[in-house]
């Protein structure tokens, strides 16, 4: 069945929007405004509220009832292909299918320094509620920390013998999230490390649809949970479970 | 509207403990001033370099390297720095008979030779030196009368500050943003600086239009700032003031770069480098007692970073972790000859607002440090770590954020973005920013000297608890060193040994006979130790 947006009432359409544009501050700014906003697919537009910001440039609040719909029972998900487990759970799939604890490396690479991602997902306090994976008794956690070369994670991951690698990129721009997650790819790959491990990138801009692409396991985005990322990694390890 | 005035006195503590602490933060700090003053590094002897005018860069692209990396890799190559870079760099001056800079090129193109000067001529390379050193440091001690000159023509910025940040990675494109943010009631433009610059043993050269989240530090860079600073500052009737980044492994040059320029507040924390970007501890402790003394005579207001701590740690868990570093920061400052108005100490508003009496406990921290340091500009940070991507929630926490501030006193405020953690701040978000914080600076100036906090209270309590812990934490820290404390993990759980890390190759012990007319000037000037 189509949905539009619900303000007050069902299927009445209504959006709420606010934007800059380069405009002065002017009737004809206020009118390009809602011009924008019909040209946006809005109809019944309003301007609630416009306020110069500068000599140059014009900030609006706008209302306006959207003439688009989407039925939701239509669109294409990427459904996560792994169930969530409990910690009991990963802790015995672990024990179960290696018979000794999953040694992970975690880094950041290339010029971020901002470890804030990676602390979420492999520190004890965890995230969001979440207890990162240190908390996990099955777990050897190696978080490396920022700016670490890919050479020098090669050098962890062999030392270690490392059943997974983690690589987090926080801040970035102009793409460089993808050519440093790229370069550990390739220095694993030359190292002949690749293929025995499981890869897994994450960070705010990425996408899982970007994993096969980058040429990782599984790309996790914005707002993931240490627990999901432990799951994964029990999923992978104990292998596809028979239907 | 009442005028700016710190709130002390409000909140009962103990100065007892307060007294114990700055007593254990001088016991401490002991230590690293000793091995400040006894070495040297690359990074302060090219500051020194540059003080006396040498500049430029040699080669081209990826060969390309700033002159001062390559006379001062010479000098080490050729006749070593435990006795400094100086006077064999003003030996081969008066050998040439060329002038500095060009003495500087012919070095870093391999065409002249450096030495030690012969006994009977040291003395007359020392005058000369000496010459040239008291130029420098006379040009950086008139960035700060020039500063107040300024002031006084141009009309001073009421106070609390407000701080914003730009960050485009484009010199040409940060101006105009700095200028709106001016425009709209902005008091200091921070330009952070690219991802990575802190690791990297050079200043890079020229106007820069390609860093990453943030814009080089370059002596060029920091000069157009100034200039559209300047410009905007006359516009409005308000000086505006201009910061940047005095950390990473060139601490002493953009120190150096920062007090030619005339900036005006730097990041510079004793800390944060150690510890949040793993440089070796002697490298920075040595560093950072050069760029103090630096930015001491320049008249700059350093901003330290202890609110990195909370935003890895809970930040009701580690509160007393900022203020035992605020007591170390508060010393180490002193000795490099800063003035209590110069130490804009950190902190921060990360509390997860989830937590019950959330604003009573930042109220009670943000009161605590006010009570402590009565002389110092505050800088407090706004929150980053509960800042989910629900903007009208995020709004509200800054403005509550904003309150707190208002109420404790804070001197400097960091504008708290309501997209913090999903983009780089819009244009739009700059201006609600600043629209939220005037409306409760505003409405709340008046109340701020209203307030008393009950005898007793939850705020009393909480501020007295955490006093003691930092009390507790720095005499543990005494028993162990400075130097043990960061090996054992004791600041933000992170475990940083003395040799590790990196630049320590960078260090070098002074000889006997070491000569640093620069030095020497600069610690007489600012009353720094010796």
């Amino acid at each position: 069945m189509e949905v539009k947006p619900y303000g007050d009432a069902r299927n009445d359409g209504l959006v709420q929007l606010s934007f800059t544009l380069p405009v002065p501050e002017s009737e004809r700014a206020r009118q390009a405004a809602l011009e924008l906003a019909r040209k946006m697919g809005f109809q019944r537009c309003q301007v609630v509220h416009m306020k110069a910001m500068g000599p140059d440039f014009t900030f609006f609040v706008m209302y306006g009832s959207t003439s688009h719909s989407i039925d939701p029972d239509l669109v294409t998900v990427t459904e996560r292909e792994f169930p969530l487990l409990t910690v009991p759970e990963i802790n015995r799939v672990i024990r179960e299918s290696l018979k000794r604890r999953l040694v992970v490396v975690g880094a950041c690479t290339g010029t971020d320094a901002h470890t804030v991602g990676l602390d979420a997902i492999l520190s004890m306090k965890g995230f969001a509620g979440d207890k990162g994976l240190e908390y996990l008794q099955e777990m050897q956690v190696v978080n490396m920390g920022a700016q670490v070369d890919p050479g020098d994670i090669v050098e962890v991951v062999r030392r270690e013998q490392a059943d997974a690698v983690l690589i987090s990129q926080v801040v970035t721009q102009r793409d460089a999230h993808i050519v440093h997650l790229t370069q550990v790819r390739e220095a694993l790959q030359t190292a002949g490390e690749r293929e025995r491990l499981i890869l897994v990138g994450g960070g705010p801009r990425f996408s899982p649809e970007q994993a096969a692409e980058l040429g990782y396991d599984r790309i996790f985005g914005r707002g993931t949970k240490p627990s999901e990322v432990a799951s994964f990694l029990a999923h992978r390890i104990a292998g596809p479970v028979p239907a | 509207m009442r005028a700016f005035e710190r709130p002390v006195g409000r909140l009962r503590i103990d100065h007892d403990a307060v007294a114990e602490c700055r007593e254990l933060a001088a016991e401490i700090s002991a230590d690293v001033e000793s091995l400040a003053r006894s070495n040297t590094t690359v990074s302060l002897e090219r500051a020194c370099l540059r003080l006396v005018g040498v500049d430029g860069v040699a080669g081209d692209g990826s060969e390309a390297a700033p002159t001062p990396n390559l006379v001062v890799d010479r000098v080490r190559s050729e006749v070593g720095l435990e006795r400094g870079v100086l006077i064999p760099f003003f030996n081969s001056v008066a050998q040439g008979g060329r002038g500095i800079q060009a003495t500087a090129e012919a070095i870093a193109a391999g065409e002249m030779t450096v030495s030690w000067p012969p006994e009977r001529e040291l003395k007359g390379v020392l005058a000369a030196a000496t010459a040239e050193a008291l130029t420098a440091v006379d040009r950086v001690a008139a960035a700060a009368q020039e500063r107040t000159a300024r002031i006084g023509s141009v009309g001073e910025a009421a106070k609390p500050w407000f701080y914003e940040i730009v960050a485009t990675g484009n010199i040409h494109e940060d101006i105009p943003q700095a200028q709106a943010a001016a425009r709209e009631g902005c008091d200091i433009v921070a330009v952070i600086r690219s991802t990575g610059q802190s690791l990297l043993d050079y200043v890079p050269y020229g106007a820069t239009t390609d860093g990453f989240a943030g814009t080089f530090a370059t002596q060029e860079n920091f000069r157009l700032m100034r200039a559209a600073l300047d410009e905007v500052g006359q516009e409005l009737g308000r000086y505006i003031r201009l910061t940047n980044y005095a950390s990473g492994l060139c601490m002493p040059e953009i120190a150096v770069m920062a007090a030619t320029e005339r900036l005006d507040m730097m990041l510079n924390d004793c800390m944060y480098g150690i510890i949040f970007r793993d440089i070796n501890m002697q490298r920075t402790f040595v560093d950072q007692h050069f760029s103090r003394m630096v930015h001491a005579l320049a008249g700059i207001v350093i901003n330290t970073g202890e609110d990195n701590y909370l935003t890895t740690a809970n930040a009701v868990d580690a509160a007393h972790t900022v203020l035992a570093s605020h007591f170390l920061n508060e010393r180490l400052a002193s000795v490099a000859g800063l003035r209590r108005e110069q130490i804009g100490l950190g902190h921060a508003f990360e509390i997860d607002p989830e937590v019950p009496d959330q604003i009573a406990l930042e109220l009670a921290h943000a009161q605590l440090v006010r009570e402590c340091f009565p002389d110092a500009p505050l800088k407090y940070m706004p929150p980053t770590k509960h800042m989910t991507g629900n903007i009208f929630q995020g709004f509200l926490l800054d403005g509550m954020f904003n309150l707190v501030g208002a109420l404790t006193g804070q001197d400097i405020i960091l504008l708290g973005m309501m997209t913090e953690g999903v983009h780089t701040p819009f244009l739009s978000d700059r201006d609600l920013a600043l629209e939220n914080a005037s409306y409760i600076f505003r409405g709340a100036a008046t109340l701020a000297g209203e307030i008393r906090f009950e005898e007793g209270g939850d705020v009393e309590r909480r501020a007295a608890q955490v006093l003691e812990e930092c009390c507790q934490m720095l005499r543990k820290v005494a028993e162990v060193g400075m130097f043990g404390a960061i090996e054992a993990g004791m600041f933000a759980d992170t475990v940083r040994t003395r040799d590790g890390g990196k630049g320590l190759d960078g260090v070098i012990r002074k000889g006997e006979s070491y000569l640093n007319p620069i030095v020497d000037l600069l610690s007489d000037r600012v009353g720094a130790t010796r």
